[in-house]
């Protein structure tokens, strides 16, 4: 996947902290577009100044033909999250009353039409293999998908190679989702009824630690994240994250936040649980052999046995029963399952490869623990 | 396969190729007959024997080939194993 390179400042990360720790960070801007919406959205939503950010997507032509690989580059992309961010936990600074300003979602439809253009030209539609389409077929479908990826294994690398600023470097990577882990895919529930919607409360209220906070999937990152020497504050290294890990997260959103795209969404969860027990194993075996305890292991070690289950329960009671209900999903659950593998894969290779040149995987260097 | 006992009890569903899910309140016994430690709803037994933390399903099934052979009937009288015999697990 193209992306153009983050600017080059090498500078470490400021250690200040936002006002308010729950919210994302402002994030520093990549370019012109994500530097005239930070901006903007300094302002009040009451006086809307937008005109800037439009002219930013105009000069980067966006519209053109050439939009969907804009689309994918370090600016662009960080305008997504922030516009995404607003329907989450919101943005340090930024005015709630933006979350649904209708000339903030116009813009925010501006970049999503060539994002989703990107992920579709990124990924083709995978061909229905003739088994029939009930849960059962769905299911043994979506398990052939994802044993068929032939992407690179971050956590086989992890396990066995991984040095400890490596480890550092993974979690950080991984930190603009999973400290909001599941939250994209909550988006789906209201969208769903029956027997899928049980199965997708199911797995998120597992997600969500069953009750108890600190079994919460996005805790237990954080005190692995801590583990390692690393701020869990939310949204902390969203100014280290390259572009490609953005896509990743930005997928989730364009996905969880469009009922059209329900299917999709409903397929990146199967995939994306279908990916995880076996790699949490490996992932956590490279954090022991670094020396971490079990309480930094511990995100690790229970994705193991909650993908696990999550993953049958995904495959057929949520993407099975949901195409049964509305066989026209059919092909977005697929083409969502095909999605993660894809664009989660193409975080794997960025690390990888930077790493095997012995290079950071981030756009900027982490203070040393 | 579901094994399904009263409204809110608990059920067994044998996933294909895969583990036996178990959703309610069942307690499950290790080899020493004490009851293992449940920290989910719903949990996932290993049925392939593979796993690596006995007795709950860690995902291995996928990479050793475990095949759990045609699915019994299911229990809504729905045909999903065409004519075959009722198999055993
Ligand atoms: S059934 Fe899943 S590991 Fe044995």
């Amino acid at each position: 996947m193209s992306t153009t390179p983050l600017p080059t400042d090498t500078a470490p990360l400021p250690e200040a902290r936002p006002a308010d720790p729950w919210r994302m960070p402002a994030p520093r801007p990549r370019g012109a577009v994500s530097e005239a919406l930070l901006a903007a959205l300094e302002g009040s939503p009451d006086d809307a100044r937008l005109a800037p950010v439009t002219d930013a997507l105009e000069e980067a032509r966006i519209d053109g033909p050439d939009g969907p690989r804009v689309v994918l580059g370090e600016d662009a992309q960080l305008a997504l999250l922030v516009l995404y961010e607003l329907h989450y936990r919101g943005v340090d600074g930024v005015d709630d009353g933006w979350e649904w300003h209708p000339g903030l979602l116009a813009l925010r439809s501006r970049l999503e039409r060539p994002f989703e253009a990107a992920l579709r030209a990124r990924v083709p539609q995978p061909a229905w293999d003739g088994t029939p389409a009930d849960a059962a077929g769905v299911a043994a479908r979506l398990f052939a998908l994802a044993a068929e990826d032939d992407g690179p294994s971050l956590s086989r690398y992890v396990a066995k190679k991984a040095d400890a600023a490596q480890a550092r470097e993974l979690l950080a990577l991984k930190s603009v989702y999973q400290l909001k882990e599941a939250d994209p895919h909550t988006w789906a529930i209201p969208r769903l009824s029956g027997a899928p919607k049980a199965a997708l409360v199911e797995i998120q209220a597992d997600e969500y630690g069953g009750g108890r906070p600190g079994r919460m999937h996005a805790e237990l990152f954080a005190q692995a994240m801590r583990g390692v020497g690393l701020d869990d504050s939310y949204g902390r290294y969203v100014d280290a994250v390259p572009a490609v890990s953005l896509v990743a997260v930005n997928t989730m959103s364009l996905l969880g936040l469009h009922r059209r795209l329900r299917g999709a969404i409903v397929g990146h969860l199967a995939a994306f649980e279908m990916t995880s027990s076996i790699p949490s194993r490996l992932y956590g075996n490279g954090f022991r052999r670094l020396g971490h305890d079990t309480d930094t292991t511990w995100y690790f070690d229970e994705h193991v046995e909650a993908d696990a289950v999550h993953e049958q329960i995904a495959a057929r009671d949520l993407a099975g029963r949901l195409v049964e209900q509305e066989p026209v999903l059919r092909d977005d659950v697929l083409w969502g399952a095909a999605l993660c593998l894809a664009v989660e894969g193409d975080v794997a290779a960025h690390a990888l490869e930077r790493w095997q040149r012995g290079e950071s995987a981030l756009g900027r260097p982490l203070a040393t623990a | 396969m579901t094994i399904q006992g009263p409204p809110d009890d608990v059920t067994v569903t044998a996933c294909p190729d895969g583990p036996l899910l178990v959703r309610g309140p069942a307690t499950i016994l290790g080899p020493d007959g004490e009851p293992v430690p449940r920290n989910r709803a719903t949990v996932a037994l290993c049925r392939c024997g593979g796993t690596a933390i006995p007795p709950w399903c860690d995902g291995t099934h996928k990479v050793n080939g475990y095949r759990s052979g045609p699915d019994a009937p299911a229990g809504d009288g729905g045909d999903h194993g065409g004519d075959a015999p009722r198999p055993r697990e």
